[in-house]
């Protein structure tokens, strides 16, 4: 076999993995039950996809500049992807989008009570954040 | 030396850091480190951090290189685990939803230690972080297919051991000092039952 063939299966390999990554996510969208549970399947197994399918085009194309760039664009995605899932979760959470029934335990909660107690007791006129 | 040349030099020196950074990233878009994509970035990176000023990160002037390797080798195996993990979830259809919010008390009292920790938590799938308490070093991190207890603490466990490894990389000595003692000394009083 050459090495043209094994970088052609390796290639195969990794876009296939991506692109089941991304299904995954996609029927994890329909399938869970609420927003936080939700974003685990839209954010997370899309990272793993991104890699892969970069290592895919690394593989196929080995260049120094690819693989700049290939970094640079996986860095980035790395970087932001957790804090979209963040800001969103911050966001569902004040909102009350969530079902509090599927949670074992909720220590979120907890401090929220005791800050809006804190409050209530410095700032009577319930000046909540 | 007075304090205060001294934290003014630790800024310069954070500033010089990042500023290399910017340059790096400019190359890395590129793709190609020319003398005129260096050129050209460290006058962008110099333009940018001038007109978009921000406060200075402070960052610990410390790093352990191996460490850092050990921490990154081992979040992306953590990512690979996890994304099969979730994807399986995803189709398993016995799978019923079972989730969980914990707060989670780091050593750290680093700004960007405890922005790196949340990062790397939340880019490992199964964990997002939903809400940050600064002051106190506090995660509340929203995880799925927890059932017992058990499930919780471990996790618990994770997320402070990814902390330990990330500051055995970059933190500050006082840092190290700290993830190296038992965690009921130090961690702060929020935990609980």
């Amino acid at each position: 076999m050459t090495w043209e063939a094994v970088r052609e299966i390796i290639t195969m390999g990794l876009v296939l993995l991506s692109s089941l990554m991304c299904f995954a996510a996609g029927v994890g969208l329909i399938r869970f039950p609420d927003v936080l549970s939700r974003l685990h399947a839209a954010t997370k197994p899309q990272i793993l996809g991104l890699m892969s399918i970069g290592a895919a085009i690394a593989v196929n194309n080995p260049r120094i500049g690819i693989f700049a760039l290939l970094t640079a664009i996986i860095i980035f995605q790395g970087l932001t992807a957790p804090i979209t899932a963040h800001m969103v979760a911050r966001a569902a959470y004040r909102s009350d989008h969530l079902r509090r029934d599927l949670l074992i335990r909720d220590e979120l909660s907890v401090s929220v009570e005791q800050v809006e107690q804190g409050a209530a007791v410095e700032d009577p006129d319930g000046d909540k954040r | 030396m007075s304090p205060e040349s001294g934290a003014s030099r630790i800024t310069a020196r954070s500033q010089i850091v990042l500023l290399i950074g910017l340059v790096l990233l400019w190359c890395l878009v590129w793709g190609q480190f020319s003398l005129l994509t260096v050129v050209s970035g460290v006058a962008l990176a110099v333009i940018i951090s001038l007109v978009f000023y921000l406060p200075a990160i402070d960052l610990s002037g410390r790093i352990n290189i191996w460490r850092t390797i050990v921490f990154f080798l081992r979040l992306i195996v953590d990512i690979i685990g996890a994304s099969l993990n979730v994807a399986w979830l995803v189709i398993d259809p016995r799978y019923k939803p079972s989730s969980a919010i914990l707060a989670i008390a780091l050593d750290t009292r680093s700004d960007i230690i405890m922005m790196f920790t949340a990062e790397a938590i939340s880019l490992v799938p199964g964990s997002i972080v939903v809400d940050i308490d600064r002051e106190e070093s506090v995660l509340y991190v929203h995880v799925i297919n927890v059932k017992t207890d058990e499930d919780l603490e471990k996790l618990r466990s994770s997320v402070f051991a990814t902390e330990k490894r990330l500051v055995m990389g970059i933190g500050s000595k006082d840092d190290v000092w700290r993830v190296q003692q038992p965690n009921e000394l130090t961690r702060s009083s929020v935990r609980r039952k």
